[in-house]
């Protein structure tokens, strides 16, 4: 006889007191923090030790629901202080938990160098190609001819691909997945926690409120079906060809997965080799 | 509790005051810093960036100054004392992440060595030009702590000091060199580790089940935890309840910002930080900071040989401003000096401390070099004729 679930097997991950969310009907961004806390679940790390650090806007509030320490930081600039905490701790397992707009328009320079330095942090991108928070502006995401609010005649900006961003800039794990692709984002989160160095997943969720409205996209399940018929899974595929425009086709998958030093192993390497034993490593916690 | 003797380099040493300041964070317990290359400023990270890896800690070169400022305070929560050293330009940048340190009660400390502004102005010469940034540079209300050494020796101890102060008030402190304090050579005294006093970091006493991260002792300061201890606490910019968790309300704000200004009344009120002489029977008194007060002294001297009754007044730490302090002393002379490397920010405050009791001159200067003597000397005259 199977026993009834006096919870919700989330729970333990949430800040339940701090429910109902803000994030509206239709949007994704709880599906991603629900196959966050399966992949927490999953890879049986010590939630004692993880910790989520956020910028600012829909995604950035993930930060706040999650029971983990958590950081809801500025705009742009979850990473470098996510960047200064994995340093200080390394014991730490650090997420980046933001939108496309946090992390990529003003938080752009500190993505490509966290990518570049190897900075051992895990970075959960949720692509929903718009600046939600503020009421839909265009993004570096923003598809060209999408209509925003500032683009009210549609957009023309050649957008980013953050995938080839990632793997260019050096990130040693890239993956794409949409909302609809639950089990495999879940997956790619939780071998995002084996592994060493920076890891990059994107994730495109839709904004019903200010994207598919705007454009006449449907609500919600509308995207889903979109995304479960656009959706091309091509693991290893170049991510030059990942480019992502309106409504068409959406390649997704394991894109990069390569193991690089990271910043730690390279300076301890780097500093044993100069000082021998006179390098001194940090103690963690440096002050109690 | 005193300093790891790992960080401090004991002894009689011929250092500059960019040198001398990463010595006392090193004394002070700092085992991280982030920084970006900025005139005059530099120096200091050089110096810790070679010296850290024996003592056990690091440094990072972040990719500009918004990310150092913001690394340093990851850094705080991972459990470590850090700060970032730069100079105006990179200090307008760093704003935004002053006022993050403000309202997170995130302690950690900002050297600023000040240049010629506005803009890139003039990287290489002095300034004290962003004394009014220090304190009101971020947006909305916040208090400030912001401290001006003269010398080689007071940029170690108040380097020392300024580390204190952030851990005792949780909020971030600013010390406030000018390229001429951080680039002039003296000699610096370094005491023995026990010798130095250090205020420990607030860690709560309470168990995870019952830690409430922003409630605050009988102080106005609540206690800290860090990453990965269990606490399980949340951090935000946004305005916070005592639970850390966003409260968008009148009343949360009220309680916050309030509470984030009168946490630090106590260093306008008995702890400020002064240097007083030949005040006793002054008519008219030069208040200074920094390398003008250097520059100040000597026009003392010369209105003392001309028989003028005239003494100093130095502020060491500019914000939270001397204010009652300088209201007392306005009561008792004629007139009170204010030169300074800027156009007039500081004298703003003594007038509106003096109200009205004494006249108060500033002796403004552009930047880009110093005063001469004369013109102090000048000022000084002329309040007494």
């Amino acid at each position: 006889m199977t026993e009834a679930i006096p919870h919700n097997p989330v729970e333990p991950f949430l800040r339940v007191d701090r429910m109902p969310h803000i994030w509206c009907p239709g949007c994704g961004i709880g599906t991603t923090v629900n196959c966050f806390t399966r992949a927490l679940l999953e890879s049986k790390v010590d939630l004692n030790r993880v910790a989520v650090v956020s910028g600012i806007g829909c995604t950035g509030r993930v930060a706040g629901y999650a029971r983990l320490d958590s950081f809801h930081t500025t705009h742009g600039r979850a990473i470098p202080f996510a960047t200064g905490l994995k340093l200080a701790n390394p014991g730490l397992e650090v997420v980046v938990y933001s939108g496309d707009g946090d992390l990529t328009a003003i938080g752009g320079n500190h993505l490509i160098h966290a990518a570049r330095r190897n900075i051992d942090i895990k970075v959960i991108c949720v692509n929903n190609m718009i600046y939600a928070m503020t009421g839909g502006q265009t993004a570096p995401t923003t598809p060209a001819t999408a209509i925003t609010s500032t683009a009210p005649y549609g957009a023309f900006e050649p957008s980013f691909n953050l995938v080839q961003l990632a793997e260019s800039a050096g990130a040693s794990y890239v993956a794409r997945w949409t909302t609809y692709h639950v089990r495999q984002l879940s997956r790619s989160m939780s071998e995002m926690f084996q592994k060493r160095g920076f890891c990059f997943i994107e994730v495109l969720s839709p904004c019903p409120t200010l994207y598919q409205r705007r454009n006449k996209l449907g609500d919600g399940l509308d995207t889903m079906k979109y995304y479960k018929e656009a959706g091309k899974i091509r693991h290893g595929a170049p991510t030059s060809e990942a480019v992502l425009t309106k409504q068409g086709e959406i390649l997704l998958g394991k894109f990069v997965d390569r193991d690089r030093p990271d910043y730690l192993e390279l300076m301890r390497r780097q500093l044993y080799e100069q000082l021998g034993d006179r390098y001194q490593e940090a103690e963690v916690p440096v002050c109690a | 509790m005193h300093a790891d003797p790992k960080g401090v380099l004991t002894g009689v040493h011929f250092l500059d005051g960019d040198h001398a300041c990463c010595e006392g964070a090193l004394a002070a317990g700092a085992r991280f810093a982030a920084g970006y290359p900025i005139t005059p400023s530099t120096e200091v990270v050089e110096r810790f960036a070679a010296r850290i890896p024996t003592v056990g800690g690091l440094f990072v070169q972040m990719e500009d100054e918004l990310a150092a400022s913001i690394a340093i305070q990851g850094a705080v929560w991972g459990g470590a004392k850090a700060f970032t050293v730069t100079s105006g330009p990179g200090f307008s940048l760093m704003m935004e992440h002053i006022g993050y340190a403000a309202m997170t009660e995130t302690p950690c400390v900002f050297v600023d060595v000040q240049r010629g502004g506005p803009s890139t102005g003039l990287p290489t010469l002095p300034a004290q030009a962003d004394m009014m940034q220090a304190r009101w540079g971020s947006h909305g209300d916040y208090g400030m702590i912001a401290l001006c050494p003269n010398s080689p020796q007071e940029c170690f101890d108040l380097t020392i000091q300024a580390f204190n102060l952030s851990e005792q008030f949780r909020t971030p402190v600013m010390v406030m060199l000018d390229e001429c304090v951080g680039h002039m050579t003296e000699k610096v005294v370094i005491p023995p580790a026990e010798q130095i006093e250090i205020y420990p970091r607030r860690h709560t006493a309470e168990p995870p089940d019952r830690y409430q991260p922003y409630a605050p002792a009988e102080d106005l300061v609540p206690a800290m935890a860090h990453a990965g201890e269990g606490y399980r606490f949340h951090v935000t910019g946004l305005t916070h309840d005592e639970r850390g968790y966003p409260s968008m309300n009148v009343e949360t704000q009220d309680r916050l910002v309030r509470r984030l200004q009168a946490k630090l009344r106590p260093l306008a009120e008995g702890l400020e930080l002064f240097a007083a002489s030949d005040l006793g029977d002054a008519e008219v008194a030069v208040v200074s900071y920094g390398i003008t007060s250097r520059v100040a002294k000597r026009a003392l001297q010369l209105a003392r040989e001309r028989g003028v009754r005239a003494g100093e007044f130095r502020i060491i730490s500019a914000w939270p401003f001397p204010e009652d302090r300088l209201r007392a002393l306005a009561g008792r002379v004629k007139a009170l000096i204010v030169p300074e490397l800027n156009l007039g920010q500081m004298v703003y405050e003594v007038e509106r401390a003096a109200a009205g009791q004494a006249r108060v001159r500033g002796v403004p200067h552009a930047g880009g070099g110093v005063h001469d003597p004369e013109q102090i000397l000048a000022a000084i005259l002329e309040a007494v004729r």
